[in-house]
């Protein structure tokens, strides 16, 4: 039999005389990291493509005259392999020797100092001593940007960032201008780079010429203390390390986590600790005194608050309402339903930009890591880049290789991606479509239906082409497929219709369905089942109360409607919020206790694919502040309420975790072809939630904002809308909703769907038009 | 603005590519229209990146890695000499010298006439003539003496 060595499961190959059985196709690097043998690098990355540039993995190999790249050779039957022999332990000395021509000596002025790869490198194998008398080059820096400082002369064109910024990132935003010894980074022409993962190209820089800006000259590596914890900012839950020096984080870096965020993190998850330290933070209890805060201390606010809660008639329901934030902790959540419970109210919600409540299957609906093992995927009505910066490069990666990845949404923030199909449609238009694809697949399946409305629904429908094709590629044979939709789809009127047909369609085709949750913990409080079926956000705000508890969010940017959020708080006798922040949409309240954020106190998150993950406070509270398990444990030992002698937010998770485990079930609501599914006449507002606005921590971390400013903020219409109602680019114009009415400037945006006006939710210029909303134009000059 | 002929004569360049691997143009794009203009500029390199739907960056990456490309204005003729090993070691440098004394220029730069401008280059891959020297890119000169030069430079003077 002939010995086909390509087909074999397993070769051998010697490294340093040890033998070892390894998979064809790998490349030396891969192997020696494999089995812990260190072969230095510089421009080799395990998650980035082979660039073999920087010629520092040179190893010997056995028969081969010239030293081989370690990272761009493939292993082959009988290889031998040195990694510490003379011939490579010269090698690399002069590939150390060259790299270190042109680098400068300023080590001790250098940020990367005491955490560099070259620094390491050197003095691991390099020569003790320098030959080159001659000069050295010097390299312009250049701007790109607020959160990333440049020191190019200290570049050794290693490219990871080039390739990073053009694998992962989506976007050739850098790349090497010149050549040989006049070779430089550099973005095109003076931009900055904008792609919101750029923050990790301060990672890959194995040398010191990309650091953090924020984070420059603040401290040395070694003054660090180092710190795990869990990203509070978006619903994947990345994994985080946390800098801190004199008990103030000083930057965030990413812990790998191959399941999670595997070796990124996204740019709001990196740079938002700026926020924790803005002038709105508040250290002690305030109470307000004739429009003025003063500040009071713990016993005071708590005295207070009882002797209010006590004059609340509790016999009759309901006359407490306790809003919460996402980002609660499920310990939080679980005190919180606690002491609603013992307060006789179920109005209690954590749900704050959805319009749409439905409470089955609000999360991934398979692992995070499973996503890309799907044939074809579609995403209805998420801008991925800004609602999850992170797990949108999961998406990009499958569209990148499958090209089977299908898009509906209203703004096409994934434009660099191919995609087989992508609608770009308002979002009430996006029920129509799904309806297109379910009859369309039910046409192919023979998928039973037996719900009348829908079947009524089915039948004023026609396939258009471009459905057909996403159809297609969700039906062909022994394909596993996945519907995902966005969190953007939950904050429309239309949402639980839209859920439901996905589902339908998910379930003709035995696809996984998936809800992409928008925060932290919105899949951790829903599983908690904070809130009865039928009571919601909505519900809570338009019924009359006594009194209002918001924790941990800002009534007047988070909620989608700040005039009824006002008005109810306007109606309320006695309002409390525990905030880490106080500013003026806090104006309505009463009392504000200062509550610590995430990474200033233990507590649990779940995940998007429902996975536990608990951390510990990073740093000490700001301050008086408190963690938010505390207060809410003594608040209800001051309301006297049954059994809240918890010693630690361990004690509480494990009740906490009993009641998730109680397993909910939920009323699934029907198909309702309501007269809401009429598609709105004029233009419609689309809100989508940048990633840098999303909650109070992101909207105060200032480099983040840094290129804004905060009093502007632009609609964005399509190019041909614009045209047909006769608008200019740059033109003000005023537009109002339900809500309020603001004067406007305009941009044209390509990326907007048709017939709709784009204004970004959450800002600071355009908030009180809420989210979301039916608007009118009204033109000025 | 790219002309309508320079598009055209891309669009035929890109016939020889699939349909999406429109970048494998760029060469054949710029040289167009450095033809057309002379030398790039900035904005025409973006218009060829944006027309074959690449990078900006990508396109520059290129522009500025292959001295034919000018990118500033350039003389009648451009002579670009190579200073590579094998150059050198038939003494390339004397050559430079030479050329640099006699046009009084820079690498880089343009004589005030505009007649001459000088370029340094890399390895042409005719080594057996060394040390030599191309003239817009187009015409070679080997086997260079200062004399040769001089000769060189007189007929392309008249």
């Amino acid at each position: 039999m002939v010995k086909v060595w390509w087909l074999k499961l397993m070769i051998k190959i010697k490294i340093n005389g040890k033998d070892l059985e390894v998979k064809p196709k790998t490349s030396i690097i891969e192997v020696a990291d494999q089995v812990g043998i260190d072969i230095p690098r510089f421009c080799y990355h395990k998650k980035l493509s082979v660039a073999a540039n920087c010629r520092m993995c040179l190893v010997e190999v056995k028969n081969f005259a010239k030293p081989l790249p370690a990272c761009a050779t493939q292993v082959m039957e009988g290889m031998e392999i040195f990694t510490k022999s003379k011939f490579t332990k010269d090698t690399q000395k002069s590939v150390m020797e060259f790299l270190l021509i042109n680098h400068p000596l300023d080590c001790p002025i250098c940020d990367q100092g005491g955490e560099c790869d070259l620094q390491d490198t050197a003095v691991a194998y390099g020569a003790s001593k320098t030959r080159y008398t001659e000069e050295k080059r010097v390299v312009f820096d250049k701007n790109i940007g607020p959160l990333i400082s440049t020191d190019l002369t200290r570049c050794i064109q290693c490219t990871r960032c080039v390739r990073f910024l053009k694998e992962v990132g989506g976007m050739a935003e850098l790349g090497l201008v010149g050549r040989g010894e006049h070779a430089e980074i550099s973005a095109y022409v003076d931009k900055s780079v904008e792609s919101e993962l750029s923050g990790n190209i301060i990672d890959l820089c194995p040398v010191g010429a990309l650091t953090s800006k924020p984070f420059r000259y603040s401290a040395r590596s070694w003054e660090l203390v180092r710190r795990n914890t869990v990203s509070c900012h978006d619903s994947l839950g990345s994994n985080i390390e946390v800098h801190v020096k004199d008990n103030i984080i000083k930057r965030v870096i990413p812990k790998e986590n191959e399941s999670i965020n595997e070796c990124w993190i996204s740019d709001r998850d990196r740079f938002s600790y700026q926020g924790l330290y803005h002038k709105d933070r508040i250290n002690n209890p305030l109470k307000k005194v004739k429009n003025q805060w003063k500040e009071i201390d713990w016993e005071e606010a708590y005295e207070l608050i009882k002797n209010k809660i006590n004059t609340i008639n509790t016999k009759k329901p309901n006359q407490l309402g306790i809003l919460c934030s996402p980002q609660t902790t499920i310990e939080e959540g679980f005190l919180l339903k606690k002491i609603s419970k013992q307060l006789n109210t179920t109005h209690i919600d954590h749900r704050l930009l959805e319009k749409s409540f439905s409470k089955n299957n609000n999360w991934l609906g398979c692992k995070i890591e499973e996503i890309e093992s799907h044939d074809s995927i579609l995403v209805v009505g998420s801008n991925l880049k800004n609602d999850q910066p992170l797990l949108a490069h999961r998406f990009r990666r499958f569209a990148m290789k499958n090209n089977s990845f299908s898009i509906i949404t209203s703004y096409d923030d994934f434009n660099s991606t191919p995609c087989l199909g992508k609608i770009i449609v308002n979002p009430s238009t996006y029920l129509n479509y799904l309806l297109e694809i379910l009859k369309e697949v039910q046409s192919v399946t023979k998928y039973k239906i037996n719900s009348e409305s829908i079947k009524n629904a089915l039948k004023q429908i026609k396939v258009s082409k471009e459905t057909k094709k996403i159809s297609e590629s969700l039906t062909r044979d022994k394909s596993k497929n996945a519907i995902f939709i966005g969190h953007q789809v939950l904050a429309q009127i239309e949402g639980d219709n839209i859920k439901i047909i996905a589902m339908h369609i998910a379930k003709a085709i035995g696809a996984t369905f998936g809800v992409i949750p928008g925060y932290a913990n919105s899949v951790g409080l829903s599983e908690l089942n904070l809130s009865l079926d039928e009571v919601n956000t909505d519900e809570v705000i338009n019924q009359k109360k006594e009194s209002f508890i918001m924790i941990n969010f800002d009534p007047y940017f988070d909620y989608h409607s700040p005039k009824k959020i006002t008005k109810a708080l306007k109606s309320a006798k006695f309002n409390i919020a525990i905030s880490p922040f106080v500013s003026d949409s806090l104006k309505e309240f009463d009392i504000v206790l200062p509550m610590t954020p995430p990474t200033e106190t233990s507590g649990t998150y779940m995940n998007m694919e429902k996975r536990l993950q608990s951390f510990a406070a990073v740093t000490p509270p700001h301050g008086k502040s408190r963690p938010g398990w505390k207060i809410l444990r003594v608040l209800a030992n001051f309301l006297e309420l049954e059994d809240f002698s918890y010693d630690s937010s361990d004690e509480i998770k494990v009740e906490a975790i009993e009641e998730i485990n109680k397993n909910y079930s939920h009323n699934i609501k029907d198909f309702e072809n309501s007269k809401k599914n009429k598609i709105p006449q004029g233009l419609e507002l689309i809100s989508p939630i940048r990633a840098i606005d999303s909650d109070m921590i992101v909207r105060r971390a200032s480099a983040l904002h840094q290129n804004e400013n905060i009093d502007q903020a632009f609609a964005y219409i399509n190019p041909k809308t614009m045209l047909k109602e006769n608008l200019i680019d740059d033109q003000k114009i005023k537009v109002s909703s339900e809500e309020a009415e603001i004067t406007i400037k305009i941009k044209s945006d390509e990326k907007v769907s048709l017939n709709s006006i784009l204004i970004f939710g959450k800002q600071l210029a355009t908030a009180s038009l809420g989210m979301n909303h039916k608007l009118k134009i009204k033109r000025s000059s | 603005m790219l002309t309508k002929k320079t598009i055209q004569k891309i669009d035929k360049e890109l016939k020889k590519f699939p349909d999406d691997q429109k970048q494998s143009a760029i060469i054949a794009a710029l040289q167009i229209i450095q033809t057309e203009n002379g030398f790039l500029t900035n904005d025409l390199i973006a218009m060829a990146a944006d027309y074959l739907d690449m990078p900006k960056i990508a396109a520059m990456e290129v522009a500025t890695f292959y001295n034919m490309f000018e990118l500033k204005p350039a003389g009648k003729y451009k002579i670009s000499i190579c200073t590579n090993i094998s150059c050198a070691l038939r003494d390339a440098d004397d050559i430079v010298c030479h050329l640099k004394k006699k046009l009084k220029i820079d690498f880089n730069e343009v004589t005030k006439d505009k007649k001459f401008s000088l370029k340094e280059s890399e390895c042409m891959g005719a080594c057996g003539g060394a040390p030599l020297m191309t003239v817009n890119n187009q015409k070679m000169y080997e086997y260079l003496t200062p004399q040769k030069v001089d000769q060189i430079l007189e007929e392309l003077d008249s």
